[in-house]
This record gives structure tokens, C-alpha cells and sequence, in this order.
């Protein structure tokens, strides 16, 4: 257990001439957690795609517990990371227990499908994300905020022992953002799961998170604890906000 | 989290009860199975010349166990076993390869309008027909006629094409495959409409092509074609899990354990085979592709485990029952009944459904 959950070394993305990452590295250890932040367009999401191996970086290495992520088949990747994507579109109707029963899918056999066992996991996730009142009803009816909670089910339901999000709780109300974090702090701390997460709120990146990693511009300018990471300079430089309004809002998160 | 309004167990029993919907599976198969077989015996019964039930039951044991049931004359049996056997079987195949292929076009290409036709095999397999009415040589292989033999690599050809164009465009590729079949098909019915233009006097062949029958049935071509179809259809069955997976869209399902490019690929390879099967024997059929597997997803939602085969037994269904309808109404062509039957069944349906469509 000494190879990290995830390793990434040097990895530069490009799009059309463009660099989005530029010689990123990071090391995410079986059971830890962090947040990745920075201003709009930093590379964020495209850094949780690479991490997921659906972006092939144009030059570095990325690897899941110490084996080269595009080297493993996709469904011992899904077995071993899940994702919870911002948003999905849905070309067919389909019930909230539906979608989160994909989770399931790298776990079933190929053609009998899901087992009971793959059912109680998918009973499990509901419950464990407070969702049960949706079942039942149509995904696509539901609001943004309902619609992520969903997706965030079917992660769990994946059962896997890393989790990416990419900014989890951007469509949440107040109440349904703690409770989130609280969720994803219980996966981490009780089952062991490493947690990666794009946030924007500092405020409960802060609180919820002792690891934040800080990227602007495509690079990693700053990597550890909240207070070695959000100093006012990087706060007034980096996100160009008056970092006084910054610490008001961890207060507020952190009650 | 803070309020669980439920507890576990709870979950557990409503999933269990919200998958009785798996009863109502089990109810689609078993009545649609009843229905095939009747429809099958109506089918090899009336015609131009009505045989009774009795007589083709007796004629067609007969000829599967080698019994001596049937008295009938040989001219009776002749009508049983090589005109109406083979074009009931036929309107079977090609209605159940036509709707597991709509089925998979419309899963993976996360399009609710999409058929098989979508990508360019429908005008391809139209333009092999149309040129091979124009050439004056008639030849046979493997009991196909040049017709069939060029629309079936029409079919091919034009879907291979929009592939391998739609790989060098810039988009994403489940945009570029819907405007690169689009263009491509553009493309072959000019080439179509010129042939049409061209062919005087074998216009009305190439309109019988176009319209779909199954006046030309044989035991020949129900035998090139139905291996084809029903491997093809048992291969899709068996990656039902990359349809659900897509559901999502593609970088989701990759997340969840799918090889999106290979599924693509062999999932596109797998429903144009059997579209083109389908449509070598038949001609061009409209609407069982794209009406059946919409009905099955509303009643039973979108698990491709369910749709697939679901919507195969009633594509089965609905081509037997309009090939009976086109013959009774004196031999119209079969595309104009599945259109007539299907159209209206569809807008019902879609006033009834859950949501509307998101396209």
C-alpha cells in the first residue's frame, strides 16, 4: 500500500496550440482528501479529467495505484475511481433509482447484469445520499441541485476506492452543501475513500478539506493546508477578491 | 446525512417493488411471443387463397417433423410451404433486425429520431438497387439477385463512409457521425434521383424497392439474410451494458468502465450489418426501427437489457401483422402500412408519456 492512490508526474495538456496544464504533478495517498481550487479556466476540471484517464495528456505520466492509468481497461479503472460528473444530459426518460444503478456497471456480469448485492449497494447509495424521496421519479424532471445529488448516488453506488468530483455542490442549496461535504468527509474518514474535488467555494474547501491544492493558469501555484495555501496575497492576486470577504465566508462555513 | 427520511431496509423493499417492472418484462415477452405465433399462423393462412388453420398447421408439421397429417393437394401445400412459410419468416426477421437496430442507433447515438437508416444505410442500399435495375446483366449468387447483392454493399459502403469521414472531422464525434451521415445521404439520394431519372421503363422496379415488400420472399434469401440478423441482434443483446452505460453520454460511460471507442465502433458495425441484412430482403421499411423501441423504453424504461430483446419480439410482431394488413388490402406496399399504423400509435403515445423528448 505504499504506491499512491493516485500519481500524476509532469502532465501537460493541450488544446488546438493552447497549453490548459503545464508540467502539473501531484500525489493523492489511499484515504486522503483534497480540493483542488482556483479562478475560472485555471485547468481544474480538465486535471479531474486526466486524473480519470478520459484525457490522454500530451506529455507526463499519470498512474492509479502505481500502474499507468491508460495501460488498465476502462472497467478496472471504473472499479477503482468514480466519477461524479457536474452535469449529464439525458436523451431518454429514466428513474432516479435508474440512473443510479449505473453506478453499478463496471461491477455486473456482462450477461446476467446486476445481482441483489449490486441492488443493495444501489439501496445503500440512496439512502446514504438522502435521495430515497426521489426515487421513483423522472431524472429529468428534477431541479440541478436534486439532478446532482443523483449523480453523486451513483458514484457512491460505483463503490470505488477513489471519488472525483467536479464542484459537487455548485447547484446545491445552503444545507444540501454541508451536507455534502458532511457526506463526502464520512466517505473519507469511515470508508477510507480518496476524495479529489473541484470547489469554488474557498469557504468549505477550507473547513471540509485539510489539503488544498491551488491552480491558476494551468499550473500548481500553491499545495498544502488551507492556511499555507489561501494567504491574502494569493487571495487579492490569484481570485482578485478582497480577502477579507474570503475569511467572512469561512467563518460563516465553518459555524 | 442529517435527515434520512427513510431507513435501509425500506430503500430495499421500494427498489423491489419499483422492479416488478420486471414482471411487466416477463409479461411483454410471454404475450408477445403468444401474439407472434398466432400471427404467424393468420399470416400463412389468408391470402388471395384462404387456407384453413387446420390444413396449415397439418401441411407445416409435415414439413418440419415429417408427419402425414395434411390431405391437402399439392398445390395447396406448394402455396403454404414455399410462398407464405418464407414471407411470414421474412416479415419476422426483418422486423426484428430493423428494431434491435433502431434501438441501437438510438442508444448510441443518444438521439430519440435516430433509426437505421440514420447513417446513410438506407439511401445507400437504395442507390445499389437503383444501379443494379440500370445494369442490363442479370446474375444469381448465394440465391440473391444483383439487386440485393448491391444493396446490401450500397448499405455498407455508405455506412463505412460516413465512419471513416466522421473521424477526421473536428466535433465530437456523436455530432459529427449525426451530420456526416447526414451529408452522405444528401449526397447518395442525388445519385438515387439521377438513377431514377435514367431508368425509364425499371422505374417502377426501383420504386418497389423503395417502398418495401415482401412479395419476393424466397426460402433463398430468408437464408442469406436470417443469420446475418439474428447473430448480429444476439451479439448486440450481449453488450446491453455499453448501451446503459451511454445513456449518460460518452465520457460518463467511460467513467463507468466503457470502452466508448471499441463499443462505438462495434456497435455501429454489429446494427448496420443487421440493417443491411434487413433491408437487402425486404427493400426499404419505414418506421418499425424508430416507433418500436420508443414504445418498449416507455413501458419499460431505458435498460437496453429489457429494450433490446423486447423490441425485437415486437418488431417481429408489428411487420407480421402489417405484411397481413398489406395483403388483405389487395398488396400495398407494407412500408405504407407500418407507416399508417405506426404514425398515429406513436403521436398517442407521446401525449401519454412520462416527459416529452429531448432532442
Amino acid at each position: 500500500m505504499s504506491r499512491p492512490a493516485l500519481w500524476v508526474d509532469g502532465v501537460t495538456v493541450e488544446a488546438r496550440g493552447r497549453a490548459i496544464l503545464r508540467d502539473v504533478s501531484l500525489t493523492l495517498d489511499h484515504g486522503e482528501r483534497v480540493a483542488l481550487i482556483g479562478p475560472n479556466g485555471a485547468g481544474k476540471s480538465t486535471l479531474l479529467r486526466v486524473l480519470a484517464g478520459v484525457l490522454r495528456p500530451a506529455a507526463g505520466r499519470v498512474e492509479l495505484d502505481g500502474t499507468p492509468v491508460g495501460s488498465l481497461d476502462r472497467s478496472e479503472v471504473a472499479r477503482r475511481l468514480a466519477v461524479v460528473p457536474q452535469q449529464t444530459a439525458l436523451p431518454f426518460s429514466m428513474r432516479v433509482e435508474e440512473v443510479v444503478a449505473l453506478g453499478r456497471l463496471p461491477h455486473e456480469s456482462t450477461l446476467r447484469g446486476a445481482s441483489p448485492a449490486d441492488r443493495a449497494s444501489v439501496a445503500a447509495a440512496i439512502d446514504r445520499v438522502g435521495v430515497g424521496h426521489l426515487m421513483g421519479r423522472d431524472a429529468r424532471e428534477l431541479s440541478l441541485g436534486e439532478r446532482q445529488l443523483v449523480l453523486l448516488a451513483m458514484a457512491v453506488a460505483q463503490d470505488a476506492p477513489v471519488l472525483l468530483l467536479d464542484e459537487p455542490t455548485v447547484h446545491l442549496d445552503l444545507r444540501h452543501q454541508v451536507e455534502a461535504m458532511e457526506l463526502l468527509q464520512d466517505l473519507n474518514e469511515r470508508d477510507g475513500t480518496a476524495l479529489v474535488a473541484v470547489l469554488h467555494d474557498l469557504g468549505l474547501a477550507s473547513h471540509f478539506f485539510p489539503r488544498l491544492v491551488l491552480i491558476a493558469h494551468g499550473r500548481i501555484l500553491a499545495d498544502g493546508t488551507p492556511d499555507e495555501v489561501l494567504t491574502d496575497e494569493r487571495i487579492s492576486d490569484v481570485f482578485g477578491v478582497n480577502p477579507a470577504l474570503v475569511r467572512l465566508a469561512a467563518s460563516v462555513a465553518g459555524g | 446525512m442529517i435527515s434520512p427520511a427513510t431507513t435501509v431496509g425500506d430503500t430495499r423493499a421500494r427498489l423491489q417493488a419499483a422492479s416488478r417492472a420486471r414482471d411487466r418484462r416477463v409479461q411483454l415477452v410471454v404475450v408477445g411471443l403468444v401474439v407472434l405465433a398466432v400471427g404467424a399462423v393468420l399470416g400463412i393462412g389468408l391470402g388471395t387463397v384462404a387456407i384453413p388453420i387446420g390444413d396449415t398447421l397439418a401441411i407445416v408439421a409435415d414439413r418440419l417433423f415429417g408427419t402425414h397429417l395434411s390431405s391437402a393437394d399439392p398445390a395447396m401445400v406448394a402455396i403454404v410451404w414455399d410462398l407464405r412459410v418464407p414471407r411470414v419468416l421474412t416479415a419476422m426477421v426483418v422486423g426484428a433486425g430493423l428494431a434491435v437496430a433502431g434501438a441501437t442507433f438510438q442508444g448510441l447515438l443518444r438521439n430519440p429520431l435516430a433509426d437505421p437508416y440514420v447513417l446513410g444505410t438506407a439511401s445507400g442500399a437504395a442507390l445499389g438497387a437503383a444501379i443494379a435495375v440500370l445494369i442490363p446483366v442479370r446474375a444469381l449468387f448465394l440465391g440473391f439477385g444483383l439487386v440485393q447483392a448491391f444493396a446490401f454493399a450500397g448499405a455498407l459502403l455508405a455506412i463505412t463512409a460516413v465512419y471513416k469521414l466522421s473521424r477526421v472531422s473536428g466535433l465530437a464525434p456523436l455530432t459529427s457521425l449525426l451530420l456526416t451521415g447526414y451529408a452522405v445521404a444528401s449526397l447518395l439520394s442525388a445519385g438515387l434521383a439521377m438513377a431514377m431519372y435514367l431508368s425509364g421503363a425499371a422505374l417502377r422496379q426501383i420504386f418497389n424497392y423503395l417502398l418495401g415488400s415482401f412479395e419476393m420472399a424466397s426460402w433463398e434469401r430468408l437464408i442469406g439474410a436470417l443469420p446475418i440478423v439474428v447473430v448480429g441482434s444476439l451479439l448486440i443483446m450481449s453488450r446491453a451494458r455499453s448501451l446503459n452505460g451511454l445513456l449518460l453520454g460518452e465520457e460518463a460511460a467511460s467513467n463507468l468502465g466503457i470502452n466508448v471507442g471499441r463499443e462505438r465502433a462495434v456497435l455501429l458495425g454489429l446494427a448496420s450489418l443487421v440493417t443491411a441484412a434487413a433491408v437487402t430482403i425486404s427493400g426499404l421499411i419505414g418506421f418499425v426501427g424508430l416507433v418500436v423501441p420508443h414504445v418498449v423504453r416507455l413501458i419499460t424504461g431505458p435498460n437496453a437489457r429489457a429494450v433490446l430483446p423486447i423490441s425485437l419480439i415486437w418488431g417481429a410482431n408489428l411487420m407480421v401483422y402489417a405484411d397481413l394488413v398489406a395483403r388483405l388490402a389487395g398488396d400495398i406496399p407494407v412500408g405504407v402500412v407500418t407507416a399508417i399504423i405506426g404514425a398515429p400509435f406513436f403521436l398517442a403515445l407521446l401525449r401519454r408519456a412520462r416527459t416529452g423528448y429531448e432532442l
